[in-house]
């Protein structure tokens, strides 16, 4: 329970990662790093393949990071109709992590540049639902 | 290496909507694949069928498909990599051969896209990236691509009027195709002027969804010799694929499981990308070919756009690329695609493709690739 929150529209609802949208309440955006070796894991994942016996830690991502692509969608899928134009972007937040999310609106396309530097920002949705987006660093 | 081949061939037209039910869809393929060959449908002893179940009624269609076609009680098998379902299967059906346990299986890929609306499927097609994290922030397959398009120009100098040109080409061949949805050349102009999709992508640069079915026939050497009077033979396969997440992809201006499925084949079959004599790549977009020429090899990173610009990759070009009209023309019925493509070059081996044929064409590459770059398949044939 509690990741039917996230998003727009959110397709899970279980999920051992669910505290992410707590975090998000209290104005976090997480990641994971397995404590045994040390990998960083953006979107959070509780587990680690390479220890499975190992477990993950929370650790908040700071940032700032860059963009590195990024497109204005038109044309939304069944459910995003109403939002669009909207731009989806990813973006690195060091040591080769990167993060996909959606460039705030504040953003003026045309102001868009790759490279430019981004934070990554928890926010509210209508209906009480939460996610985070891209702003200006 | 000479020891499974493709014996049959064949596609329905693919048309936005079909107005028939998938087995009959499917019926239309067999029936052109079957044709000339001293076979019957007796002689099949597994099925696969291929399709993305998103976009399906039917539930586990390779029974209803099985029964269809008669081929009962051979075993029948389902295989699902979206777009890239078809060559799956022949990958499948390649090691069903070569493991003794078959020697003649059909292929056989469908979609009947017109089922859903297009914002439907674009919302299944978000489904098919990452559920958790990524759909629920509108992605969808055209913004995915368009991802790439946008990094590509920015790292490269890749321009709109250079993706445009694929469509231009592609829409030329698609012209002569009787089975293509879209039948009629279209200008640099009308591409630059359609509606944005996911920048920088626009309608005309996009594939349209479609209806539509194929089917490959695969035997084994001794009933290929027989059955059949020129046998296409299956130099090399390559599959591999990359993470369903964009965010954990390494590198955005290129397929890294195309290059990695790529890398296989070409070992396997002891060729080189310049042996190729004509190739179908997956160009659902355009900026997808010029992704496509690079990770195939057939240009530097970088550089597969000015393989448009020269026309290197018109019937006459250095490297002639989807002259039946590409998914661009043809439209894209998921699992079908790469069935059809299969058709095309086994076409062009054999000499058959009067629309546009390649010249003395003897090995042939296919390139087919399901999502935004999760799965990739290539499979080089030979005369
Ligand atoms: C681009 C797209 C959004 C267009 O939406 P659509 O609702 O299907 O299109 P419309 O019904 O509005 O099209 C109206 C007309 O525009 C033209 N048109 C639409 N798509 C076209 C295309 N790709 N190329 C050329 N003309 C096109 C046709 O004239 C069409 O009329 P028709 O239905 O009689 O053929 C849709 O085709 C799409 O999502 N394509 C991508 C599919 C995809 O991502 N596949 C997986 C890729 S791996
Ligand atoms: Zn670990």
């Amino acid at each position: 329970m509690g990741f039917e929150t996230f998003g727009k529209v959110s397709f899970t609802s279980e999920t051992k990662a669910a505290a992410f949208v707590d975090y998000l309440a209290q104005g976090k955006v997480m990641g994971t790093r397995c404590k045994a070796c040390g990998t960083a894991y953006f979107p959070p994942k509780m587990d680690c393949p390479s220890c499975p016996d190992s477990e993950t830690e929370w650790v908040e991502i700071t940032g700032p990071g860059k963009l590195i692509a990024y497109s204005t969608v038109h044309y939304g899928p069944a459910g995003f109709e109403d939002d669009a134009p909207y731009t989806i972007a990813v973006g690195e937040f060091g040591n080769g992590l990167h993060i996909f999310s959606r460039i705030s609106k504040d953003i003026k396309v045309e102001e868009i540049k790759p490279g430019m530097k981004l934070k990554v920002v928890p926010i509210k949705l209508t209906g009480d639902r939460l996610s985070y987006e891209f702003q200006k660093a | 290496m000479d020891d499974v081949a493709i014996v049959g061939v064949g596609q329905s037209a693919f048309t936005r909507k079909s107005g028939v039910s998938i087995r009959e869809l499917c019926f239309d393929a067999f029936k052109e694949a079957m044709t000339g060959l001293d076979l019957t449908n007796k002689d099949i002893d597994a099925s696969i069928t291929c399709s993305a179940p998103e976009y399906d009624k039917q539930r586990t269609p390779s029974g209803l498909i099985s029964e269809y076609l008669e081929l009962t009680p051979s075993p029948a098998f389902y295989i699902e990599s979206v777009c890239s379902s078809s060559t799956t299967g022949l990958r499948v059906a390649y090691s069903l051969i070569k493991s003794g346990l078959h020697r003649v299986v059909a292929v056989i890929g469908f979609q009947k896209m017109s089922e859903l609306s297009s914002r439907d499927s674009a919302e299944r097609m978000g489904r098919g990236a990452d559920i958790m994290w990524e759909a629920p922030f509108g992605i969808s397959m055209p913004s995915g691509y368009a991802m790439f398009a946008q990094a590509h120009m920015a790292q490269f100098g890749t321009t709109v009027e250079q993706l445009a040109r694929v469509r231009v080409k592609n829409a030329s061949y698609g012209a002569k195709n009787p089975k293509a949805t879209y039948r009629k050349e279209v200008t640099l102009e009308e591409v630059l002027t359609s509606a944005p999709v996911a920048t920088p992508l626009k309608m005309f640069d996009a594939c349209a969804n479609a209806d539509g079915a194929s089917c490959i026939i695969v035997a084994s050497a001794d009933v290929a010799k027989k059955v059949s009077k020129i046998p296409i033979w299956i130099a090399g396969l390559g599959a591999a694929t990359d993470t369903m997440s964009m965010s954990g992809r390494k590198s955005l201006t290129s397929l890294s499981c195309a290059k990695d499925a790529a890398a296989q084949a070409y070992k396997m079959a002891g060729v080189k990308p310049q042996d190729i004599d004509v190739a179908e790549v997956h160009d659902c977009f355009t900026i997808s070919e010029i992704l496509a020429y690079e990770d195939l090899g057939f240009a530097k990173p970088g550089e597969g756009a000015r393989l448009v610009d020269e026309k290197q990759t018109y019937v006459d070009g250095k490297i002639p690329v989807n002259v039946d009209g590409g998914l661009l023309s043809k439209g894209h019925p998921v699992g079908a695609t790469g069935g059809s493509q299969m058709r095309t070059i086994v076409r062009q081996l054999r000499g058959e493709a009067t629309e546009a044929q390649v010249k003395n064409a003897e090995i042939g590459l296919v390139h087919n690739i399901g999502g935004v770059g999760q799965y990739g398949n290539v499979v080089i044939l030979r005369r």
